[in-house]
């Protein structure tokens, strides 16, 4: 195992570049440690290009509706910010849910977004907003909506060479924001049915996002087609359908697939028949 | 007193095994077994690895027997040509480097012929599962009082129930952890984390075939246990051990916790039927009680547990006609051991889940069902033992709902859940005993011996083999000696718990060590100051200043100031009589009385229930320390609500756990449990308990799981029967899939 400690953006690029299949890069380090020291033999060739010392990728800025998010921004940082935890309130409520507070001090929304896990808090709220990531290489900088990121479990459309410099949201103004985790427990749990939705208040539009509940965090296109046309709905029951075309939810040591459509129906339900007079009790 | 190692841990100074200062040393690892049951044909040494760098250890290297010394000798130290479950022990590897150790042991391959398992341990086995006896029962045990068939017979009402309870693991923060190393004597000598030191030497002595005086156990500072530090420490113990004999320098072997929670006992997994009789006024008439426990792939002290759970099955209840009917089983899971509570929570799960039922069957309140039959002094217990200790157990549970404001909350929230559409408010209470000290003729068969010892500068060492394990042993005893000689407690000192040192007082254990060891203690401490007053010819007893400065010239007085030692050994106390052949007697020297209200939300959404305020009062004889006995109450709360709720072990297809990570066995955080328990004590002093205590340790465990169930039932209008209710399946409760 290596470790390389750039200093500067494009150093990382290069080493990175240099590492090739051989290369991984290191945030906040949360996700790794799961399984350290047991598999730690398994990154015997790892070469690792630890992103901690390229300091300006820390920073946040806000500005022009636009939120940007550096690489090592973490949960904490975007709690401390009063203009993020105001422009963008569920980022500050998935930060807070996210592991433990030694997590979220350390742990990186773009950690979040490049480990790929479907269980990811940050990712549930970032895809709630109008949300584009920023991938740097050697080559230049590409621009990636969130909401095609992925391809599969643990998949994204990332090169091996690619670092993923800043998290960009677009600011609207919403009518609905709602962010619910349903974890194995009231903390430092990892979630069985995560849900976060967004109404944009100018066109209407919707977004409707859950994690723990396919292969990949993912929105839900039935189900925001749905709340466009404002389709009455007789109670939780009815939305099982419409959430079946959309994720398809398993059996694991943490849950299961029955429960985790159940539980989706029902917050749904009761999230959106406050908030939405045609929906109905 | 505040605890004595309190600062220490809180700052992080206390030394745990792997804190120890040790050099020259090499790392322990196991390789375990990949299937649960079958013939090992070979061991393939992957061929990436330098092996000649390796000490391994297999069972050709044991001296002695090939037998783990517990209650029986039926458990390989290392197994040699047959596995009964998964990662049980084949190999021990030690080596230098710890990142070396793990690669080496994920390259050995274990090749098994794999033999049927047997895995569910309610099912009957089938002829080729069957590995003990004609039907895998390692110990069946019967108590039976007056006549059930009769009594069912001219019962108004019978009520039936069936009652599961899975596998808890301790979770203690600290893994299992050893170092082994021979001194310049020969003595091989093992510190560790450990609850029972003499358990682990017995063991050692056994399967190194070394005399005590060969064999040296120490206790190292030990980050918690709750039993589960009970048995398994012989088993590590011998690994570490052997290791170091062949390589011939010291070996550290630390569990990580991964391995810790796939390879180590749990509490036995329950399944129990309940029939009972009751006349139509709510009276109990028969308890009909069948229970099976599944123990796992070796006996280790499941004869014990069941016992246990067969005395305490009947509840704290006054019936005539009592049949149990008790088995341990074996199966081909990881052996299943000694757990806070001890085979009691299951009993007193099912049981009082089971009056909960009834009283709904019977229309009579939940709390006036109890106070209808809760045992009254000369009333006999399902063993027949008479109860005539003056505690007011119907006073008890009247003291635990005026606490809880039971009668208003009920009605309040009967209002709530009309109104809420998917909030819903419950209310459950328990009632339950506890058996202090070893069961039946337990302690008359450990017979322990207590010894304090005068110093040449007056201060007094008691020396005993119980441990310190994060409950606050050391704080209690040092009070009772202090208080039994007058002594400031800064002029008592606790010797190490060495065995070299330290007579056998018995094992830290059954709840036993305040009441039982403390009440020796109190006796050695008064032969003590016998044996100073005759040494100094006082006139009279000579308590603290003057103890004190009795025993500086008494030891000065004598060759080489050799302390002066106080002695006592284990006396049964002359009302206790217990039949092991009738099952019939004093179960227990005493008991501990109980009454705990739970209050929970369950969320209709999520499913998810919510302990919101928790109510526990007990009788459990004189409180010594009240800051530690409340710290003991509020700990067993949550270690139970945990079970009640959360915590439970996923099997794969080879029996091993599958869910072997904190990440997803799932323990409470201080955000799961009330923010407020509330902890009301009743005293009624004990004669044979020091200063009148009784165990308090398990008893907290016993009854919040069925407290916090049977606010569920009354929250939702569902029969929940299993723990842990999880939200998964509570869900399937309410929400039937059809």
């Amino acid at each position: 195992m290596r470790v390389c400690m750039p200093t500067t953006l494009s150093d990382a690029c290069s080493m990175l570049a240099d590492a090739g299949t051989a290369g991984r890069v290191m945030a906040g380090g949360t996700d790794l440690l799961v399984d350290w020291p047991q598999r730690a033999h398994e990154h015997d060739d790892t070469i690792w290009i630890d992103l901690s010392r390229v300091t300006p990728l820390r920073r946040i800025t806000c500005a022009d509706h636009v939120l940007r998010l550096g690489a090592l921004t973490t949960y904490w940082d975007v709690v401390q910010s009063e203009q993020a935890a105001e422009a963008f309130p569920l980022l500050k409520q998935a930060a807070r849910v996210v592991g433990s507070l030694q997590i979220q001090t350390r742990g990186t929304w773009a950690g979040n977004i490049m480990n790929g896990s479907p269980a990811a808090d940050g990712v549930l709220a970032l895809m709630a907003y109008d949300t584009t990531i920023e991938l740097r290489s050697t080559a230049g900088v590409r621009r990636v909506s969130l909401d095609t990121f992925y391809t599969g479990y643990r998949s994204t459309v990332a090169r091996a060479d690619e670092i993923l410099e800043s998290i960009v949201l677009r600011r609207h103004r919403y009518r609905i924001q709602y962010f619910e985790k349903i974890g194995t427990r009231q903390a430092q749990a990892i979630t069985k049915v995560g849900l976060a939705l967004t109404q944009d208040s100018a066109d209407h539009s919707w977004r409707v996002v859950m994690n723990s509940m396919a292969p990949t965090v993912t929105r839900c296109p039935a189900l925001e087609g749905v709340l466009s046309a404002q389709q009455p709905m007789a109670g939780p029951d009815a939305w099982l359908p419409i959430i079946d075309a959309d994720v398809s939810p398993i059996d694991d040591l943490r849950s299961t697939s029955r429960y985790r459509r159940v539980v989706a129906a029902r917050l749904l339900h009761s999230a959106l028949a406050d908030r939405c007079d045609w929906i109905g009790q | 007193m505040k605890r004595i190692e309190g600062i220490s841990k809180l700052t992080g100074r206390e030394r745990y095994v792997d804190d120890l200062p040790l050099e020259g040393f090499l790392w322990g690892a196991t390789v375990r077994s990949p299937a649960a049951r079958g013939r090992i044909k070979a061991i393939h040494f992957g061929t990436d690895i330098d092996w000649s760098q390796f000490v391994i250890v297999d069972h050709r290297d044991i001296p002695g027997p090939n037998e783990v010394a517990m209650i029986e000798r039926d458990m390989p130290i290392l197994a040699a040509s047959e596995v009964r479950h998964a990662h049980e022990a084949i190999l021990c590897l030690a080596h230098p480097d710890r990142h070396e150790l793990r690669r080496a042991v994920a390259s050995v391959r274990v090749e098994i012929e794999p033999e049927e398992p047997y895995l569910d341990f309610v099912a009957e086995p089938t002829q080729s599962q069957i590995q003990y006896g004609s039907d895998n029962v390692f110990k069946h045990i019967a108590v039976n009082k007056g006549d059930v068939e009769q009594a069912l017979a001219e019962a108004d009402v019978i009520i039936e129930g069936v009652y599961e309870t899975g596998a808890q693991e301790h979770v203690y923060i600290e893994p299992q952890g050893m170092v082994a190393w021979e001194d310049d004597a020969g003595v091989l000598r093992l510190t560790g984390s450990l609850q029972c030191p003499y358990y682990v030497l017995n063991a050692l002595m056994h399967g190194l075939n070394r005399t005590a005086e060969q064999v040296r156990v120490i206790q190292a500072s030990t980050g918690g246990a709750f039993g589960g530090k009970e048995d398994y420490p012989s088993i590590i113990g011998l690994h570490t051990a052997l290791l170091t004999l062949k390589a011939g320098c010291p070996v550290k072997m630390i569990y990580d916790r991964g391995e810790d929670l796939a390879a180590t006992t749990k509490r036995h997994p329950s399944h129990i039927r309940h029939r009972t009789g009751f006349a139509r006024d709510g009276r109990l008439l028969a308890q009909d009680i069948d229970i099976r426990l599944d123990a796992g792939a070796y006996v280790t002290l499941s004869p014990v547990v069941l016992s246990r759970c067969v005395i305490h099955a009947a509840g704290p209840y006054q019936c005539a006609n009592v049949r149990i009917n008790g088995q341990a089983v074996m199966t081909n899971r990881v052996p299943f051991g000694a757990f806070r509570g001890f085979g009691a929570p299951q009993s007193h799960f099912a049981n009082e889940r089971h009056m909960d039922a009834a009283a709904r069957q019977l229309g009579i309140g939940p709390a006036e069902l109890r106070r209808i039959n809760l045992i009254r002094d000369g009333q006999q217990t399902a063993t027949g033992q008479v109860i005539n200790d003056g505690t007011d157990r119907v006073g008890l549970l009247d003291d635990a709902l005026s606490r809880a404001d039971y009668g208003r909350l009920r009605e309040a929230h009967r209002a709530f859940n009309a109104s809420n559409p998917y909030r819903r408010r419950g209310i459950g209470i328990a009632t339950f005993h506890h058996g202090a000290g070893f069961t039946g003729s337990g302690e008359v068969d450990l017979a322990s011996v207590v010894n304090v010892a005068g110093l040449a500068d007056g201060r007094v060492e008691v020396q005993v083999a119980n441990t310190e394990m994060g409950q606050g042993a050391l704080t209690v005893l040092t009070q009772i000696a202090a208080a039994r000689l007058g002594y400031d407690t800064n002029d008592i000192v606790i010797a190490p718990a060495d065995t070299a040192l330290v007579p056998n007082s018995g094992p830290t254990v059954a709840s036993r060590t305040a009441m039982v060891v403390g009440f020796l203690i109190e006796q050695a401490c008064d032969d003590l100051q016998a044996g100073v007053m005759q040494a100094a010819a006082c006139d009279q007893r000579p308590v603290g200043a003057h103890l004190k400065q009795a025993i500086q010239i008494v030891v000065s007085q004598t060759e080489d100031h050799q302390p002066i030692i106080g002695s006592a050994t284990y006396g049964k106390p002359p009302d206790v009589h217990w039949d092991e052949a009738t099952y019939t007697g004093s179960a227990y020297g005493t008991y501990a009385w109980a009454a705990y209200v739970a209050s929970v939300e369950v969320d209709l959404r999520t499913f998810v229930t919510t302990v919101t305020d928790f109510v526990a009062v007990q009788e459990i004889g004189t409180v010594l320390n009240e800051g530690l006995a409340r710290g003991q109450i509020e700990g067993g709360v949550v270690q139970a609500i945990g079970w009640a709720l959360s915590e439970e072990c996923l099997w794969d297809e080879q029996g091993g756990m599958s869910n072997a990570q904190l990440t997803n066995y799932i323990i409470p955080t201080s955000c799961d449990v009330p923010l407020n328990i509330d902890v009301g004590f009743v005293e009624n002093p004990y004669a044979y308990g020091a200063q009148g205590a009784k165990g308090i340790g398990e008893l907290p465990m016993d009854g919040p799981a069925a407290a916090v169930l049977n606010a569920i039932a009354d929250a939702t209008g569902v029969n929940p029967t299993v723990v842990p209710m999880t939200p998964e399946r509570l869900m399937e409760l309410l929400v039937p899939n059809e």
